[in-house]
C-alpha cells in the first residue's frame, strides 16, 4: 500500500491582523474582530487582545487556540515572576519571556504570530515584533497576520523611521502625537479590510500611556 | 545521542523546597515534540510556518589587528521582505560575537545559550572560555539536533589569551577553524570583494572598509540580502562597533551621480 499522507492538521488559520505602533510616551495596540476558518467566519467578536502586565500587551493573529494556550502560559509566568518579584514584569522582560516560550515549542510551533506593545521602564512606547518560534526584534511599528503585508509598506510610508542598527543611534520611535497615531491605525484597518477577505468586522484600538490603558472600537467593513 | 536540554532549564530556582510551590516549569526538561508516524513530513511542514531567513550576507576575517566581523539586516521569507533591521551580528560577552544566518530563532536562541555556557565557565572556572571552547560547546548542541530541522549558520568571533579566534559552525555539525569566512545567500559576492582586497596587514580603518564594501557588493547584487550594513571590531579589549550604514546610502557614495553633458534638448514648441 503506497505510503499515506496524514489528513489531520493539528493546525488552522484564523485569519485577522495586528498592528502595533510605538510612540514617544504611548504605545497604540490594534486589532481586527474577525475569527474565520477558510471562508467561513466563525465569529465577528472576537479579541485577539490580551493584557499580559499593567504595561504589557500582546496581539496576536494566527491559530486563535494556540494563541489562546500561550496567553495562558504567559499569564501564568507572570503570576509567579510577581510572587517571587512583589512586582510586575516590564515590557522587555515580557518580550524576551515570550520569545523563549515560543521556541520551546520548537518542533511542534505554536501558530501564533504576535507583536507585543507596552511601555519600557522609562515610560517610552516600544514595540516587539516575532515570528511564529520566537525570533523577536524591537521595532518603531510593526503588524503581523493575513493583511500585514497590504498593512506594512503604508507604515512604512508614513512612519519609517531611521534603523537601530545605524551608527550613530538614531531614535526609532515615532514622532507622531498618540491622537495622530489612532487615527492613523484605524486608517490602516479601514484599507487592509478593502483588500482582505479575513480583516473587517470591528477595530479593536488599546491605548497604553502614562494614565493607564484604554480601549476604543471602530466598525470596520462586514463583507 | 543525548539530546543537550540545558536550553530548556528555568532560569532561576523556585526558593526553597521544589515540594511546596511546585510550578510544572521547573520538571524534567524536554522540548516537546508531535505525536506523529512521519516526523520529518511534520518538520518539514513546520518549517514552512517559520521559513528561515537563509538569505542573508555575513562576513568575518582575522587580521593583524583583530578580527573584523560584518553583516547585512535583510530577513525575507520567501519573496516578502519581513525586516530591514534584523541584529545579525549577536554579542554572545564583551569579547565574542557570533554571526546569525539560516533561522533567526534558532540562531538567536541558541546564542543566547551559549552566552549562559561561557558565563557558567568562567564563574566555574575563574577564566574567560577560550573561542575554540566556545565554538566547540556550540557546534555539539547543534550536532545533536543534527537532521531536526535546525538552520544554523553562524561565526563565532573573538579575542582570548591566544589572540584572535575565528571559527564557522552550522547545523549540519560542521565546525571549521578560519581565518576568512562569509556566510549566506550573499556570500559568493562578499568572497569577490573580500578575497580580492583581503592582506593580513591592514589597518583597522582599511579593514572595516574592506567589509563594509564587501557587506555593500553583496546586497547590491543579491536581493535577499540588504538593509544596514554593520561592522565590528574585535580587539583585546573586546568587541567595539564601528559602523552601521544603509547600503542605499553606501550606492551613492561609492558611485556618486554625476551630471552629465546634456546631448539633446527638447525646447517647448508653441502652440500652433
Amino acid at each position: 500500500m503506497p505510503k499515506q499522507q496524514a489528513n489531520w492538521s493539528p493546525y488552522d488559520n484564523n485569519g485577522g491582523s495586528c498592528v502595533a505602533v510605538a510612540g514617544a510616551d504611548y504605545c497604540v495596540i490594534a486589532a481586527d474582530t474577525r475569527m474565520s476558518t477558510g471562508y467561513i467566519i466563525l465569529t465577528r467578536d472576537y479579541s485577539k487582545i490580551c493584557k499580559l502586565a499593567d504595561k504589557c500587551v500582546m496581539a496576536s493573529s494566527g491559530f486563535q487556540a494556540d494563541v489562546k494556550a500561550l496567553q495562558k502560559h504567559l499569564a501564568a509566568r507572570h503570576l509567579i515572576y510577581q510572587h517571587q518579584h512583589s512586582k510586575q514584569m516590564s515590557c522587555p522582560a515580557m518580550a524576551q519571556l515570550l520569545s523563549n516560550t515560543l521556541y520551546y515549542k520548537r518542533f511542534f510551533p505554536y501558530y501564533s504570530f504576535n507583536v507585543l506593545g507596552g511601555l519600557d521602564n522609562e515610560g517610552k512606547g516600544c514595540v516587539f515584533t516575532y515570528d511564529a518560534v520566537g525570533s523577536y526584534e524591537k521595532v518603531g511599528y510593526s503588524s503581523q497576520g493575513s493583511g500585514s503585508t497590504l498593512i506594512m509598506p503604508f507604515l512604512d510610508n508614513q512612519l519609517k523611521s531611521p534603523s537601530p542598527l545605524l551608527l550613530p543611534v538614531q531614535d526609532a520611535v515615532t514622532p507622531l502625537a498618540e491622537a495622530e497615531a489612532v487615527d492613523l491605525v484605524k486608517t490602516v484597518f479601514a484599507s487592509a479590510s478593502e483588500r482582505d477577505i479575513y480583516t473587517g468586522d470591528k477595530l479593536e484600538i488599546v491605548v497604553i500611556n502614562a494614565d493607564g490603558i484604554r480601549r476604543e472600537y471602530m466598525d470596520l467593513r462586514k463583507d | 545521542m543525548k539530546l543537550d536540554t540545558s536550553g530548556l532549564e528555568s532560569a532561576a530556582p523556585v526558593w526553597g523546597a521544589p515540594s511546596e510551590l511546585v510550578d510544572g516549569f521547573s520538571a524534567a526538561p524536554s522540548f516537546e515534540v508531535p505525536n506523529t508516524t512521519d516526523f520529518d513530513g511534520f518538520q518539514k511542514e513546520a518549517i514552512q510556518m517559520v521559513k528561515p531567513a537563509k538569505g542573508t550576507t555575513t562576513l568575518a576575517f582575522i587580521f593583524k589587528e583583530g578580527v573584523m566581523v560584518a553583516a547585512d539586516s535583510r530577513a525575507s521569507m520567501g519573496g516578502y521582505i519581513s525586516s530591514q533591521s534584523v541584529k545579525k551580528i549577536i554579542e554572545i560577552n564583551p569579547y565574542m560575537l557570533g554571526t546569525m544566518a539560516g533561522g533567526a530563532a534558532d540562531c538567536q536562541f541558541w546564542h543566547r545559550n551559549l552566552g549562559i555556557k561561557c558565563r557558567l565557565h568562567e564563574l566555574a572556572n575563574k577564566r574567560r572560555i577560550s573561542v575554540t571552547g566556545a565554538s566547540k560547546l556550540l557546534a555539539n548542541i547543534l550536532y545533536s539536533y543534527r537532521g531536526m530541522g535546525l538552520s544554523v549558520g553562524t561565526m563565532i568571533a573573538g579575542w582570548d589569551e591566544t589572540g584572535p579566534g575565528l571559527y564557522y559552525v552550522d547545523s549540519e555539525g560542521g565546525r571549521l577553524k578560519g581565518m576568512r569566512f562569509s556566510v549566506g545567500s550573499g556570500s559568493p559576492y562578499a568572497y569577490g570583494v573580500l578575497d580580492n582586497g583581503y592582506r593580513y596587514d591592514m589597518s583597522v580603518e582599511e579593514a572595516a572598509e574592506l567589509a563594509r564594501r564587501s557587506i555593500y557588493h553583496a546586497t547590491f547584487r543579491d536581493g535577499a540580502s540588504g538593509g544596514v550594513a554593520s561592522v565590528y571590531y574585535v580587539g583585546p579589549n573586546g568587541w567595539k562597533k564601528l559602523t552601521g550604514d544603509d547600503v542605499g546610502e553606501l550606492h551613492y557614495k561609492y558611485y556618486p551621480v554625476m551630471p552629465s553633458t546634456v546631448e539633446q534638448e527638447m525646447v517647448e514648441v508653441a502652440g500652433a
